[in-house]
C-alpha cells in the first residue's frame, strides 16, 4: 500500500539569515542519506520537491469562471516544500520511516495513505 | 446447567467475552467492523437461545463459532452477488480466514492484547483510543460508553466511526509492536486504561451506576495486561493503583453525603479482597526491573492502605513518595499531594511553601481555577491556624467544586472557620 509523506517546514526567511546557508545543506544532506536508506530498503516509489509558495498559482471556480490568483492556497506558517511516496504493508512501517526523516526535526511530516486500498 | 437465566448475567456472560471473542474475529478477518456485526448478530442469537436452552459450557466458543458462521455467510453472500472475480477473491478470503480462525485458537491472550495495543494505536485520537478499547474489548453497548462519557450517543458513534474507518484505511495493523516499541506503545495503554478508571472512579453523582462499568472493565484489561505481560513492572503497578483505590470506593462517603478525606475513611469499609489483590500486584510490579510513576503512586495508595489507623498515616514517608513521584512525573496535581502530605509530616508551613512554587507552573490553565489547589491551600491554612484566609480559601474551592458531596465537606470546613473567626458568636461546638 502507498503512502505519502508530506513535508511541511517553516519558510526559510525564518532562519536567521547567518545560518540560512547552513541549515539548508545540512538538511539537504541529511534528505539524500534518507533516501538511500529508503531505495535500498525497496520502499521508495517517487518524490518532488517543490519551489517556494511564491511560486504558487490558485485556481477556483468564481460563478462560473475559473478564478486564477497568485499565492497558495492557504497562508500557513508551515508550508509543503516536498513529498515523498513510499510502499508500505502497514501504518506502522510507514510511521518508521516517517520517524527517521530529518524534516521532524524541523518541521512536520504527515502520512497519508492511498485512497482505497484494498486490504 | 440451570436453563434459569437471568437477563443480567447473559448480559455479564456476553460483555466477559466480548474482548475474546472479538479478538479472535478480527485476527480472523482482519475487519473491525465486519467482526462487530457478526458479534452483534451472535449476541442476539444469544440471548434468544441461552435462556431457552441454558447457557453453552464455553459461551466464548459458542459466541465466536456462531459469530464466524455469520461473517462466512455475508462474505458469501457479497460473492455471489458481484462477479466472477469478486466471488474468487471473496472464496479465497474465506479459505484464508478460516486457516487463520484455526490458528489464532491457540493464542488467545495474545489475541485480546493484539486488539488492546490497536485500539491505544497513538496514530488514534486519545478519544478515540478510550471509545474503542470500551467498546470492543469491555464489550460495552456505544449506548453505555456514551452515558459514562456523558456524552450523546450520536457524539460517540461517531467517534467510534471514524477511529475505525481510520484503522482500515490508514491500514494501523493489527498486532503486538515488537518490543523495541514498547516504551512508547506500552504507555499509550497504560495511559488508557488509568483514564477510564478514573473517569468511572471520579462519578459521584447521578451516573454512578453507569460508570462503575468503567472501573470494572478497566481493572479487568488491566489484569490481562498485567498477566500477559508479566515482566512489565508498570503493567502490574497499574493494576495494583487501581485495586488499592477501587477497594475505598464505597468509604469515600459519609452517611450524610460528605466526601471523607482518607486519613479520616471508616476502614471496615474498605474492600479486603481488593486490598490484597493490589497489595501482591505491587509486589510483582516491584520484583521488575525499573520503577515508573504507577509504581510510585500504587505505593502511595499502599501506604494508606497498610495503616490500619488513619491517625497513624506514615505522611514522612508519603511526602518522600511524592517527590520521587514528581522526579518522575511533574504535574501541578503532584505538587498540591505532595503539598499537603509535606503539611502533615513537617507542619503547615512547609506544605504552603511547596504551593507557593506552584504559581505560574501553567499558563494554559491558571491555577486560580484549580480546585484542588485552593482545597490544599485552605486545609494547611486551617491546620497553621490562619482561620480567616482559609476561609476565602475555602470560599474559593467551593465555586470552582463541581461533586457534590466535595462541596458538603467543603461547605462545612467553611462554616468552621467562619465561627472560628468570629468568636464573639457562641460557639455551637466544642
Amino acid at each position: 500500500m502507498q503512502y505519502a509523506l508530506l513535508f511541511y517546514n517553516p519558510p526559510l526567511e525564518l532562519v536567521p539569515a547567518s545560518e540560512r546557508e547552513v541549515r539548508l545543506k545540512e538538511t539537504l544532506t541529511d534528505m539524500l542519506a534518507w533516501r538511500k536508506e529508503l531505495e535500498s530498503a525497496g520502499v521508495f516509489r517517487t518524490s518532488l520537491r517543490l519551489a517556494g509558495v511564491e511560486a504558487a498559482t490558485s485556481l477556483r471556480l468564481k460563478g462560473t469562471d475559473v478564478l486564477v490568483t497568485d499565492g497558495p492556497f492557504a497562508e500557513t506558517k508551515e508550508i509543503l516544500g516536498g513529498l515523498i511516496v513510499l510502499e508500505c504493508a502497514d501504518l506502522d512501517e510507514a510511521l518508521g520511516w516517517a520517524r527517521r526523516c530529518p524534516i521532524v526535526r524541523i518541521g512536520t511530516v504527515e502520512v497519508r495513505p492511498e485512497f482505497g486500498a484494498p486490504r | 446447567m440451570s436453563p434459569e437465566v437471568s437477563r443480567e448475567s447473559l448480559d455479564a456472560i456476553v460483555r466477559g467475552e466480548a474482548g475474546l471473542v472479538l479478538a479472535s474475529l478480527i485476527a480472523s478477518f482482519g475487519d473491525f467492523e465486519l467482526a462487530e456485526d457478526a458479534f452483534q448478530d451472535a449476541v442476539t442469537a444469544a440471548l434468544e437461545r441461552w435462556p431457552r436452552d441454558g447457557p453453552p459450557q464455553s459461551p466464548a466458543a459458542w459466541l465466536t463459532v456462531v459469530a464466524r458462521r455469520r461473517v462466512l455467510d455475508r462474505l458469501r453472500h457479497q460473492a455471489m452477488r458481484t462477479d466472477k472475480a469478486a466471488a474468487l477473491q471473496a472464496s479465497e478470503e474465506l479459505r484464508r480466514a478460516e486457516l487463520a480462525a484455526a490458528e489464532a485458537d491457540d493464542s488467545v491472550p495474545d489475541e485480546r492484547l493484539r486488539l488492546l495495543f490497536t485500539c491505544c494505536h497513538p496514530a488514534l485520537s486519545t478519544e478515540a483510543r478510550v471509545a474503542l478499547t470500551l467498546r470492543t474489548l469491555g464489550g460495552l453497548s456505544t449506548e453505555a460508553v456514551a452515558r459514562a462519557f456523558l456524552l450523546p450517543v450520536a457524539t460517540l458513534a461517531k467517534r467510534l466511526e471514524r477511529a475505525k474507518r481510520k484503522i482500515r484505511d490508514a491500514r494501523i495493523p493489527y498486532r503486538v509492536p515488537p518490543e523495541t516499541e514498547w516504551t512508547a506503545r506500552l504507555d499509550s495503554v497504560l495511559a488508557v486504561l488509568y483514564l477510564v478508571f478514573n473517569e468511572g472512579y471520579s462519578a459521584t453523582d447521578a451516573e454512578v451506576e453507569a460508570r462503575r462499568a468503567l472501573c470494572e472493565e478497566a481493572i479487568r484489561l488491566a489484569r490481562l495486561l498485567a498477566a500477559v505481560l508479566p515482566r512489565e513492572g508498570e503493567a502490574h503497578a497499574l493494576l495494583a493503583l487501581m485495586l488499592l483505590h477501587d477497594a475505598r470506593r464505597d468509604a469515600r462517603l459519609g452517611p450524610d453525603g460528605v466526601f471523607v478525606p482518607l486519613d479520616e475513611q471508616d476502614r471496615r469499609r474498605w474492600q479486603a479482597d481488593e486490598l490484597l489483590e493490589g497489595l501482591a500486584a505491587l509486589r510483582a510490579a516491584a520484583a521488575c526491573a525499573g520503577r515508573g510513576p504507577y509504581q510510585v503512586q500504587a505505593a502511595i495508595a499502599a501506604a494508606h492502605a497498610v495503616t490500619p489507623n488513619g491517625a497513624d498515616t506514615p505522611w514522612q514517608i508519603l511526602a518522600a513518595l511524592y517527590a520521587e513521584l514528581e522526579v518522575l512525573a511533574p504535574s501541578p496535581v503532584v505538587r498540591v499531594n505532595r503539598a499537603v502530605a509535606e503539611g502533615r509530616a513537617r507542619g503547615p508551613a512547609a506544605g504552603l511553601g511547596l504551593l507557593s512554587a506552584l504559581e505560574g507552573w501553567d499558563a494554559a490553565r491558571p491555577l486560580a481555577a484549580y480546585q484542588p489547589y485552593h482545597a490544599a491551600r485552605a486545609d494547611l491554612l486551617r491546620r497553621a491556624g490562619r482561620v480567616e484566609e482559609a476561609a476565602a480559601e475555602y470560599r474559593t474551592a467551593l465555586e470552582l467544586c463541581r461533586g457534590e458531596p466535595e462541596r458538603r465537606f467543603l461547605a462545612r470546613r467553611l462554616a468552621e472557620m467562619v465561627r472560628r473567626s468570629s468568636p464573639d458568636k457562641p460557639e455551637s461546638r466544642a
